[in-house]
């Protein structure tokens, strides 16, 4: 099976009054119709931006975007604006994160939703509007006919992240990329909205890029992760892969900062000490292993990908020191 | 909607009436601004000053003089002038509202339009050389004095280049009214227009980019990019919409003014007789019913601008309706 987006070494710099940054270092990922591939990782580690890069969201004036990417086995980086906007929407949509600001405040959202709906095919201004009071029943706003004709600002975050929802799927996308989608959410909400978008993307059959730093989230939403660090993809895997058997000492402390859900509760849950590189840095070993516990002095040199099926990692401890070094988590 | 504007109606009144009094009393209860000496001009003995003050009810009490004078301002419309005596003001100001309100209404269309095009081109543009260009005649606009540019304007087309088909059709200096004839309205009004306006373009077309700029940082302007709406409706319906407010505000402000005076020296420069000139002559002679008239006048189009700016707030940003 093709990948329906495929993305490789992929590199993305910006210009800054400091000189240039590179912000995304040799990425490359693939995403499957029909899957959901998470995209893990701290702020400023490039999650965001490999995406964005990708669909042209960028400012093109400060960013130089490398690399490859196809889309249904066209290549998709460096189109025109033009033609990328014939994509932008229709074939991929774009859910960010902060639904409190995603929708311009002097529209209502029902205009806003069916601008997007006309801008890509041809359907009268009544067929549209009919189209996203729809839209907005699947996403569970209670009347819909009603909430069409509502501003933003007159409905809450999760109604709103709702609206966004219902926009990003209103041309049925083959593939949606939702940006932090709940990270703005009372927790009440969050749950509710991750059903939804798990429950519509399937029934729109599209594929998701998940970009979200919550490994709950991951674990319930995601067939794949990719783990990004200081601008890398660090490790990736299905989700089974990664949950019981993580190769990077990055994703065990991901992974081990998630509270247990039986047993006694840690008095205080295990954190990653220190802070990730600048996004500056030009030493090329590992971005890690200043925070990693399983430091050596080989890191110093760049990291070697490990790899076993789909299962990769940039890390050179190998199965028996990570054993040795991480006693598997007691199953419940 | 009928009930806020009921309220401004009633807010906008109580204003003015605060004003009238405030000019009232500057003007006539200022320690060393006698009005009945300055009547009675230079050299006047005693016994004329008190007489005059006596004629003109000066020596009554403070608020019978304001009642008094708002009566004959308002009601009986006879006030006259303390200067040219017998002269009645308010068809004084009456006659010199037509010029004004088609000088400052003809530059008003001039420089939104102007200033539109300008802002919007320079922030879609931004960082290129039109950009770069549009601001700098910007600020060169801005930083023309527009009695220098008015006396410019009036030495090529009325004297150096007067007889060139270019600028053959440009009549005297003076207000020509609408009702006489609309085309030479037009054309006496139309150098003065781009004059007055050339200020305002600088200023509104560098405020209308900033803003823009900013508004293109925000996160729906991304997500109208990810829409893959075209780049035109993302500038007209998202980001030039969100950009109007202060545009607004300070238009609501600057017309104000101008419709009550301020636009003085592109009156003087091109002769023609309007408020600004009106006022100007008045505060020259302390001619105060003038003055009273004219700045009430005044305070009238500053207050009213402001009350349609509020309206337009509610029309453009529904956050802003109650």
């Amino acid at each position: 099976m093709s990948p329906l987006l495929d993305v490789r070494h992929l590199r993305v710099t910006f210009t800054t009054d400091g000189g240039p940054v590179t912000a995304v270092h040799d990425v490359s990922f693939a995403v499957q119709p029909g899957e959901v591939l998470a995209v893990v990782g701290e702020s400023g580690s490039g999650k965001s931006v490999s995406l964005l890069s990708v669909l042209g969201l960028v400012d093109r004036r400060r960013t130089v975007v490398e690399g490859e990417a196809t889309f249904r086995g066209e290549p998709i980086l460096g189109l025109s604006e033009r033609a990328l906007r014939r994509i932008r929407g229709r074939d991929i949509a774009l859910i960010s994160q902060d639904p409190m600001t995603a929708l311009t405040p002097v529209h209502r959202i029902g205009d806003q939703i069916a601008e997007q709906i006309r801008a890509h095919e041809r359907v009268s201004r009544h067929a549209a509007r009919d189209r996203t009071v729809a839209l907005l029943r699947d996403v569970n706003i209670p009347m819909p006919e009603r909430a069409v004709d509502r501003y933003p600002h007159e409905l809450s975050g999760g109604m709103r992240q709702r609206a966004v929802i219902a926009m990003a799927l209103s041309c049925n996308p083959a593939l949606l990329v939702a940006d932090e989608p709940t990270t703005a959410l009372d927790t009440t909400v969050q749950a509710q909205v991750l059903d939804m978008l798990r429950r519509l993307s399937a029934q729109h059959g599209s594929s998701v890029v998940l970009i979200t730093h919550d490994m709950g989230v991951v674990a319930e939403m995601a067939t794949r992760v990719a783990v990004m660090y200081a601008g890398r993809i660090v490790e990736t895997g299905t989700v089974a892969e990664l949950f019981d058997d993580p190769w990077h000492p990055y994703t065990w402390g991901l992974l081990d900062s998630i509270p247990p859900l039986t047993g006694p509760r840690p008095r205080r849950l295990p954190s990653i000490a220190g802070m990730p590189p600048p996004p500056g840095r030009t030493e090329p070993g590992c971005p890690f292993a200043p925070r990693c516990r399983a430091a050596m002095p080989i890191c110093r040199l760049p990291p070697p990908e490990q790899v076993a099926g789909g299962h990769r990692a940039l890390c050179v401890l190998d199965a028996p020191t990570r054993a040795a070094l991480r006693p598997p988590r007691v199953a419940a | 909607m009928l009930a806020t504007v009921v309220a401004r109606l009633v807010q906008m009144a109580f204003v003015m009436f605060g004003i009238s009094v405030l000019v009232f009393l500057i003007f006539f209860a200022t320690p060393g601004s006698d009005p009945a000496a300055r009547i009675a001009g230079r050299n006047a003995s005693p016994e004329t000053v008190e007489q005059i003050r006596h004629d003109f009810g000066f020596d009554r009490p403070l608020p019978v003089q304001y009642v008094v004078m708002m009566k004959r301002l308002f009601v009986t419309r006879d006030l006259t002038s303390f200067v040219n005596r017998g002269q009645k003001v308010i068809p004084e100001v009456l006659d010199a509202i037509p010029a004004t309100l088609s000088l400052v209404g003809g530059a008003a269309v001039l420089w939104v339009l102007g200033s539109l095009a300008v802002g919007v081109a320079a922030a879609a543009l931004r960082d290129t050389a039109v950009d770069r260009g549009l601001m700098i005649l910007s600020l060169i606009g801005i930083s023309a004095p527009v009695f220098w540019l008015g006396e410019v304007a009036n030495l090529l087309s009325q004297s150096r280049y007067h007889d060139t088909w270019l600028f053959s059709w440009v009549p005297g200096l003076g207000y020509v009214p609408l009702s006489e004839s609309v085309s030479g309205w037009f054309k006496a009004l139309v150098i003065p227009w781009i004059t007055l306006a050339v200020l305002y373009i600088g200023i509104y077309g560098r405020v209308l980019r900033a803003n823009l700029i900013e508004a293109y940082s925000e996160d729906y302007i991304r997500t109208a990019r990810a829409k893959g709406l075209s780049p035109t409706r993302i500038m007209l319906r998202h980001a030039l919409r969100t950009s109007l407010l202060p545009f607004i505000t300070m238009f609501g402000l600057d017309f104000g003014a101008l419709v009550g005076g301020a636009a003085l020296l592109t009156e003087v420069v091109f002769g023609i007789n309007g408020i600004g000139r009106l006022t100007f002559h008045a505060l020259q002679n302390l001619d105060l019913p003038v003055i009273l008239a004219t700045v009430i006048y005044a305070s009238f189009f500053v207050v009213a601008a402001n009350a349609l700016v509020d309206v337009l707030y509610a029309v453009i940003d529904p956050r802003v309706r109650a």
